[in-house]
């Protein structure tokens, strides 16, 4: 067992009266993608901030790399890689200059080139900072956190305010940070991101960790199974009855030429087909819902997770 | 953090100053421009008043204060909160960049910049009206460097407490373009009302053009003491203020 990336042990953090981070704990393994969701304001960019050394925790143990970032920000600076939310680069900054720029910061650097080749930017090397598009922003920013060939990388928000096309690139790109080796923790107020990407997720609201598992796991313990629904006419009770018998199936509920299958298994499809097709049952409209990241942030804070 | 990422940063930061059209011209070209302007009116015969010396004789060497004011109170102050502003300075934290290395390279570029623009004034001021010099090309720089370190000094401390940009803006204009007129920078200190001369010797710039024009003509070190002393107690208090205060987000 190797020491983790990241030990955060009851981090607390104020500011005025607010409690931003309420004495939250947790740890994140080498090579691990975690996530971090959350609604704007539950805390998120305040813990990657106390993470990076950014900000002085009020209360509670931080390591990162085995190191205090505060304390030695100089040795652990040299080993992360980092994309702030809202924080952009000199307007007249050409891409190529930031690279090289960024380059000389660090003691063992990669070269810029393949870096911007990977990451579709290798033609736009003498475009300034201010005539990129906002995806362009987004994987130069990667480009920068990525150049210092760091164990460990932030990326806070990375995909807000793109569009689905651009946010789905990025994700690709992400992938491949990680595939490198590379421990990866992002936040993200985005619930379907942070399924797509994670190995473990942690909700936070208000401060706290509301929960913190892998999203598989996360959906699961919310319990609320699969649901099939499906437009049928001329139900008997006698069908009813064999779905109800179907192995997994916890409740059937009929309404107005609609039938709602609830169940725990999610192999529930193919013998309700099997009995429907028994009894000769014409059926339409036929739609499966698994419960996703979105459904327990509902559940877990009786709130929607929207943006 | 290595002297590669010292000389990469100092580089960069010089090429955007450059890049940034307004900023080039005021520290450039604005200072000769004026100097033809009141060389036509006034030409650099010999005059009682300066000693001897023309009006351009000592006109140049006052107008490295119009240089330097311009870099440390407008310059500097907007060009920093204008980086902080955008988060700029936050992503640079976050690297292995160290404050002391950034404070470094910024000081270097901008004293880069002024030397340009001193240049610029000196060559135009041979060349136009055969300026006389009489004194130390080292003391010169020597002096130039310090007057510059202390006014980007006090440009640090606008930085420091500017909540944007803007205010930035606002405050070294609202500071500089008084003292570039009160101080003998612009209109020699000769020439201003007995009022306006009790006024200038209270205002930092004052010091600055009173060291160059000695250090010009080749005044002894010794007879600008209290100029050197008055501009190293600004670089002292300034730089010990925005140690204290400035901040990077």
């Amino acid at each position: 067992m190797t020491e983790p990336v990241i030990a955060v042990e009851a981090l607390e953090k104020s500011y005025g009266s607010v409690r931003a981070v309420d004495a939250i704990s947790f740890e994140v393994a080498a090579g691990e993608f975690f996530g971090v969701v959350g609604p704007n304001g539950a805390g998120k960019t305040t813990t990657i901030e106390c993470l990076e050394g950014l900000r002085a925790p009020d209360g509670g143990r931080v390591h990162v790399l085995g190191l205090d970032p505060r304390r030695d920000g100089d040795v652990l600076r040299q080993r992360i890689g980092a994309q702030l939310q809202e924080s952009a680069l000199p307007a007249r900054l050409r891409v190529g200059e930031a690279m090289r720029l960024f380059a000389s910061f660090y003691t063992r650097p990669l070269e810029p080139g393949a870096i911007l080749e990977g990451l579709g930017l290798a033609d736009r090397k003498n475009v300034a900072y201010a005539n990129l598009s906002g995806g362009q922003k987004q994987r130069l920013s990667i480009a920068l956190a990525l150049v210092g060939d760091p164990q460990l990388v932030f990326f806070d928000e990375l995909t807000s305010g793109l569009d689905p096309q651009a946010r789905h690139a990025t994700w690709d790109l992400v992938r491949d940070v990680r595939a490198k080796g590379k421990t990866v923790f992002l936040t993200t107020h985005y619930m379907e991101e942070a399924e797509q990407l994670c190995d473990r997720v942690m909700i936070i609201d208000a401060g706290r960790i509301v929960a913190l598992d892998t999203p598989a796991a996360l959906v699961r313990a919310l319990g609320a199974g699969q649901r099939i629904a499906f437009g049928a006419d001329g139900m008997a009770d006698d069908v009813i009855r064999a779905l109800r018998a179907i192995p997994g199936v916890e409740r059937v509920e009929l309404s107005a030429e609609r039938v709602v299958v609830y169940g725990q298994s999610d192999r529930l499809l193919a013998p309700i087909l099997e009995v429907l097709q028994g009894a000769h049952l014409s059926f339409h409209d036929l739609q499966t819902e698994q419960p996703n990241l979105e459904d327990v942030f509902l559940a877990l804070t009786g709130r929607e997770m929207r943006d | 953090m290595t002297i590669r990422g010292l000389s990469t940063f100092t580089w960069t930061q010089g090429k955007l100053y450059l890049r940034e059209p307004l900023a080039t011209f005021f520290t450039i070209f604005f200072a000769p421009l004026l100097l033809v302007l009141f060389g036509l009116m006034y030409g650099n015969e010999p005059n009682e008043m300066f000693g001897g010396l023309g009006s351009m004789d000592v006109t140049v060497p006052a107008y490295l204060g119009i240089i330097i004011v311009t870099v440390g109170l407008i310059g500097l102050p907007i060009q920093t909160s204008s980086n902080r502003e955008l988060g700029i300075l936050r992503r640079y934290r976050v690297t292995p960049l160290r404050p002391l290395t950034y404070i470094v390279a910024d000081v270097t570029s901008y004293w880069v910049m002024a030397l340009a623009g001193v240049v610029a004034l000196v060559v135009v001021g041979k060349l136009a009206y055969d300026v006389r010099f009489e004194g130390n090309i080292l003391s010169v720089l020597a002096g130039f460097t310090l007057s510059t370190l202390a006014f980007l000094a006090i440009g640090f401390v606008i930085a420091s407490f500017a909540p944007s940009a803007r205010v930035a803006q606002t405050v070294g204009m609202v500071v500089a373009y008084p003292m570039m007129f009160l101080s003998g920078a612009t209109i020699p200190y000769e020439l201003l009302p007995p009022t306006v001369q009790r006024i200038a010797d209270f205002l930092p710039l004052t010091y600055v053009v009173r060291l160059m024009r000695g250090l010009w003509v080749g005044e002894p070190w010794s007879d600008l003491w209290l100029e050197v002393a008055v501009l190293t107690g600004i670089l002292v208090v300034c730089g010990a203020i925005s140690a204290r205060f400035f901040r990077w987000q």
